[in-house]
């Protein structure tokens, strides 16, 4: 792994920190994904794209457990996170959490104070004095590009924030546990265009350190921001690969077709 | 052209009707309020704050009254409270699907719509009649058994209000359910549970039925909860039945001063829950 790497070179040092192997996934009795086979590369930005009910977000709550909140959803198959079974009984749920964070498509900022919004989570995991729990809330608001609109009014709520800065503020909140990947659920489609802009211009500098996968709906957006490109269908992994190969090249016909907008 | 016409004429009819019944519902509520201000004012004194509740023909006051109200009610809301705002998070965050969760809640709105005598006939069979007198302390059963279902109630009611995407959120950071549930989904909740708990405070400080057969009444002042102990409400039911004068201008004073609290409970709640909705 090397700084030389790029994603217009598929055969640079990448090392894949996530792995689907023959995974299946049901809501209940209905087969919501099949046979996914997929690689996950460290610091990269996969993109998930697909039609609605797709499930494109369905995957992406797997490599937290989000389905574990309910107890009709399972899964089979083989999940890693760097070797470990994700799918285990015995795998500590809140450690996993914590390295694999998530931001909604819907801001959720909790509601306390802008401050303690950042440190909930780091107070889960470790135990920071004072200051260095300030460095780090304010390290945080810095990465989310939140810090020079927010730092006067720390202790205001956070639902006082618009709903550009409160999608920052989950993404800061989600960063500040420092996890290894970062999983993004239509990030942008509440917000409007300036912020967009914002939170993709976010996740260009913040897929230096972190492994980012992002589900959208926008395809324009998945072929800016993204390395990596999976088309799903009707719970079915289509096609994955280099974003540009994707977006230019496509191997398969029904990719080629939701691309081009003659269907989806 | 004749359509719109037709429905205009039944937009307006149905707005007058509408204010019509609203104005039927205020009417009644006003004059009833006026004549508790009216009589009840004339007949405040100094005295009813100081002294006790006197034998017909002489000078008295309400103060054992007042203060067995308040400790009878603050003692139930004590004790309701907690099993009422546990119970809430139970049925909301845990068992709201089992079978448990949902007989619990069913049973729970059946209690919720008791006859208040039944609550006090109850505590009747299983407290007083076992130790065999009226005491105070039954009657702070019987009204913590009415706060209950009410503080269960809206508990439940606001937890679920919470939307599931929060939820979520807390839970991705890889935080335990426990504290979940008291650093973010109760907090997200609190002014609506303590509205809840502030009107339970108000629907109990006027009930007469569950204290007639619990707490009974006391002429005298006492603060020993294994005696019988006076109430406002059963006081003014004594003195509002009574031939004497004094008695029921005196029972006024206690409709006036209840009223006073009852609403001053309300507008609290109401502020509170405001305060939650400008947030």
């Amino acid at each position: 792994m090397t700084e030389t790497k790029t994603s217009d070179d598929p055969a640079a040092a990448l090392t894949t920190q996530i792995t689907f192997r023959g995974f299946n996934f049901y809501y209940g009795k209905y087969h919501a994904l099949k046979n996914i086979n997929l690689d996950i590369y460290r610091t990269q930005v996969t993109a998930f794209i697909g039609p609605s009910g797709c499930g494109k977000s369905t995957l992406l709550r797997t490599m937290n457990r989000m389905y574990d909140l309910y107890p009709d959803q399972r899964a089979e198959g083989e999940l890693r996170l760097d070797g470990m079974d994700i799918l285990d009984k015995s795998v500590d749920i809140n450690h996993l959490r914590a390295r694999v964070g998530m931001v909604f498509q819907k801001p959720t900022p909790f509601p306390m104070s802008i401050h303690d919004n950042i440190a909930f989570g780091v107070n889960l995991q470790e135990r920071l004095s004072r200051s260095d729990m300030d460095d780090r809330v304010e390290w945080a608001l810095k990465k989310a590009a939140l810090w020079d609109e927010v730092k006067g009014i720390l202790n205001q709520s956070g639902m006082s924030l618009s709903g550009g800065q409160q999608q920052r503020l989950c993404i800061a909140r989600g960063i500040a546990v420092k996890p290894e990947v970062l999983l993004l659920d239509e990030p942008t489609s509440a917000l409007d265009p300036i912020s967009t802009m914002r939170i993709e211009e976010l996740i260009a500098e913040l897929k230096e350190e972190f492994t980012i996968v992002i589900v959208t709906h926008n395809m324009q957006q998945a072929a800016r921001i993204s390395d990596y490109t999976a088309y799903m269908y009707l719970g079915e992994l289509v096609e994955f690969g280099v974003t540009d190969q994707i977006f230019i090249k496509p191997q398969k016909k029904q990719t080629e077709d939701y691309i081009t907008g003659r269907f989806g | 052209m004749d359509l719109r016409r037709r429905r205009k004429f039944i937009n307006v009819f149905a707005l007058f009707m509408s204010m019509l019944a609203v104005s039927f519902g205020l009417f009644w509520l006003f004059w009833i309020l006026i004549d508790v201000f009216n009589l009840g004012v004339g007949a405040l004194r100094l005295s009813l704050f100081t002294q006790m509740t006197p034998p017909p023909g002489s000078e008295g006051g309400l103060l054992n009254a007042i203060v067995g109200s308040l400790i009878q009610v603050g003692l139930a809301t004590l004790i309701g409270t907690p099993f009422g705002v546990l119970a809430g998070v139970y049925l909301a965050e845990y068992g709201g699907h089992t079978w448990l969760g949902r007989t619990t809640l069913f049973i729970n709105d059946i209690l919720l719509s008791a006859p208040s005598i039944v609550v006090g006939l109850f505590i009747y069979a299983v407290y007083v009649a076992q130790v065999g007198h009226f005491s105070a302390l039954a009657g702070v059963f019987a009204l913590s058994l009415l706060v209950i279902p009410v503080v269960i109630r809206t508990t439940e009611n606001m937890l679920v209000l919470v939307p599931d995407s929060l939820r979520e959120a807390v839970f991705a950071l890889g935080t335990p359910k426990w504290k979940v549930i008291t650093k973010v989904t109760l907090r997200a909740s609190m002014a609506g549970i303590v509205t809840g708990i502030l009107l339970a405070v108000a629907r109990v400080s006027g009930e007469t039925a569950p204290l007639l057969f619990t707490a009974l009444s006391n002429q005298f002042w006492t603060l020993d909860l294994n005696k019988p102990m006076a109430t406002l409400p059963v006081t003014i039911f004594k003195f509002a039945m009574s031939p004497f004068a004094d008695w029921q201008r005196m029972a006024w004073a206690g409709v006036f001063l209840i009223t006073l609290g009852v609403l001053g409970l309300n507008i609290l709640a109401r502020v509170l829950f405001r305060q939650k909705h400008k947030q």
